[in-house]
């Protein structure tokens, strides 16, 4: 298990206050906080031996590439990658998605093609299928959600029939759902189609392992676990990147330029256009250890049972007047805890929690599909990670009794 | 700093609770506007009765966060019976008070450098609602039922 008490010691942030009160952070599906390892990372990094990577020869700019290659080394352990160049850096999950959408899916799909996309998906991997869709004539299909907020899986044959893609969370932001990654990638191979992941919100809180998946693509983030912000990354099959042509051009990812043309660079620099987020790489490596020292099967066994303890207490205090979207199955879903109380504007509950110092999110979690499919203008979010423990969801069960009253009509 | 009584004040409370000119008109003679903020999912529907230059009847109908949909109330109330011209003077003025001016937000209340065509306009039980533009993310909230009326009385032209 956890020691959650010695977490809290290593986020510096967390021993701030707000409004007079200690911070209860219950953002962390938004972005997570970081620990003063990946600070001191990265400050190291710059105080000590910041140069460039890939290009000098002294000793400092071949310390800080040696820094900035390994930490890619740590993220495809970290996500069970066969080896180091099948991870690109890019600066998030939307990037890496853009990367497949136009590299990949650019080359490969025409007029009448097909992508099947599920209806909990974060608009980071809804939009640049529609932008591909607008512009190729391609069609976008949906999975739809059963009652319990599961992928409704009835018509999946149907769905995937002369697809391209299939485009799925492994969590959803939203829902906390947990969906079965393994099961799909067999059901969209067996359709002729490949499979990407949008693991944004499931790197940072459970064991991954691309390979067990059997996934093409695999989009994750650093900034949600606990790494900074401006770094994330793409995990695909070595053929496929290497058959894909290059996403954005410059610096870097080329091995020659002529005045008639270029040719690139060797996977996974093929990809990696201009001078990188550096320091954010190697802040991310941190992170990697971090996580990894915590042990991700420990990172989600804590996640469960604070999930647990929320959903219970939560029911428990407010009954009815409280509706929460998302399975009550632990086993099926995460920290995510997206709900309704009392009618009151998922804006105005989140303005008078920050009050008591609890962050939580309101608004529609760039899932807009969803929220009309869930038939709502916005749901108020409380999300978990390995900084939070009960006093915190308690505070957060204090700040909406709170709100309650304040709203009370 | 802006605690949540700046925000949240009585009169504002009151409103959202007890919303005044609910419901709808006859489409036509009256107008239907609608006013969307994409970003927090607040709707605002406003049904207008523009005669003779004058704001005869408002309904409104809609969702959202208590701040607009107190906005909106208020708004219904301070506009229903006034001359359109009039109506356009307390937009003007609505939204000069919540425009951010630096002085505003350090609350040493010089107000008296707003335009010289607004003299005159009684903002009354809106004042209430200034205490938005200490929570920036908020104002939108609040301006919605305004930039929709606004919308409504140029349709009715």
């Amino acid at each position: 298990m956890i020691d959650v008490a010695r977490v809290q010691a290593d986020f510096p942030i967390l021993k701030r206050q707000v409004h007079g009160k200690r911070l209860v952070y219950l953002d962390s599906a938004s972005s997570a906080q970081k620990p003063i390892q990946v600070l001191d990372a990265m400050d190291r990094l710059y105080r000590e031996s910041y140069a460039n990577v890939h290009r000098g020869v002294y000793t400092i700019a071949e310390e800080t590439t040696a820094a900035y290659e390994g930490a890619r080394a740590k993220v495809a352990t970290l996500v069970n990658a066969g080896s180091a160049s099948e991870i690109v850096f890019t600066k998030n999950v939307t990037e890496a998605i853009n990367l497949v959408a136009y590299s990949w899916a650019r080359a490969n799909l025409r007029e009448g093609d097909a992508i099947v996309v599920t209806e909990m998906e974060h608009h980071a991997n809804v939009v640049p299928w529609h932008m591909l869709a607008a512009e190729r004539g391609v069609e976008l299909r949906w999975i739809p959600l059963t009652p319990d907020f599961l992928l409704d899986l009835t018509d999946l044959d149907r769905l995937l029939r002369g697809a391209k893609l299939l485009a799925v969370s492994a969590a959803s932001n939203v829902l906390g759902t947990l969906n079965e990654i393994r099961l799909l990638a067999d059901a969209a191979h067996a359709a002729g189609a490949l499979m990407l992941v949008d693991a944004a919100q499931a790197v940072p809180h459970l064991p991954v392992d691309v390979q067990a998946w059997d996934a093409d693509f695999v989009g994750f983030t650093g900034h949600k676990m606990l790494g900074p912000s401006g770094i994330g990354g793409l995990w695909a099959r070595p053929e496929l990147l290497d058959a894909m042509p290059p996403f954005l051009g410059g610096g870097e990812m080329i091995r020659d330029v002529t005045a008639t043309g270029f040719t690139t660079n060797d996977v996974p620099w093929k990809f990696e256009a201009g001078t990188m987020p550096i320091a954010e790489a190697v802040g991310l490596g941190a992170a990697v250890d971090y996580l990894t020292g915590l042990g991700l099967d420990a990172v989600r066994e804590h996640e469960k049972q604070l999930t647990g303890y929320a959903l219970d207490r939560l029911t428990e205090r407010f009954g009815d007047g409280l509706t929460i979207y998302g399975p009550r199955d632990l086993e099926v879903r995460g920290g995510a805890v997206s709900f309704l109380f009392e009618n009151i504007h998922a804006h105005d509950i989140s303005q008078v929690v920050d009050e008591e110092g609890v962050c939580v999110r309101a608004g529609h979690h760039c899932a807009k599909p969803l929220m009309r499919v869930l038939g709502v203008p916005a749901t108020t979010r409380a999300s978990f990670y390995v900084y939070n423990d009960e006093a915190d969801v308690d505070a957060l069960i204090e700040a909406l009794a709170k709100a309650e009253q304040f709203f009370a009509i | 700093m802006a605690g949540l009584e700046d925000l949240y004040r009585e009169i504002i409370l009151d409103h959202y609770r007890a919303p005044r000119n609910r419901g709808e008109l006859p489409v036509p003679p009256a107008i239907r506007v609608e006013g969307f903020n994409p970003l927090c999912g607040d709707e605002v529907i406003l049904y207008l009765e523009v005669d003779d230059g004058v704001v005869t009847d408002v309904r409104t109908a809609g969702q959202g966060c208590s701040i607009s949909q107190a906005s909106t109330s208020m708004m219904s109330a301070a506009v229903k019976g006034q001359p359109v011209d009039e109506a356009r003077r307390l937009i003007h003025a609505f939204k000069v008070l919540m425009s951010i001016h630096e002085s505003k937000l350090e609350g040493d209340g010089d107000d008296a450098d707003q335009s010289a065509d607004l003299t005159g306009v009684r903002l009354g039980d809106l004042e209430a609602l200034q205490g938005v533009v200490k929570f920036p993310v908020r104002i939108k909230c609040a301006t919605l039922a305004w930039n929709t009326l606004e919308q409504g009385l140029d349709e009715a032209r």
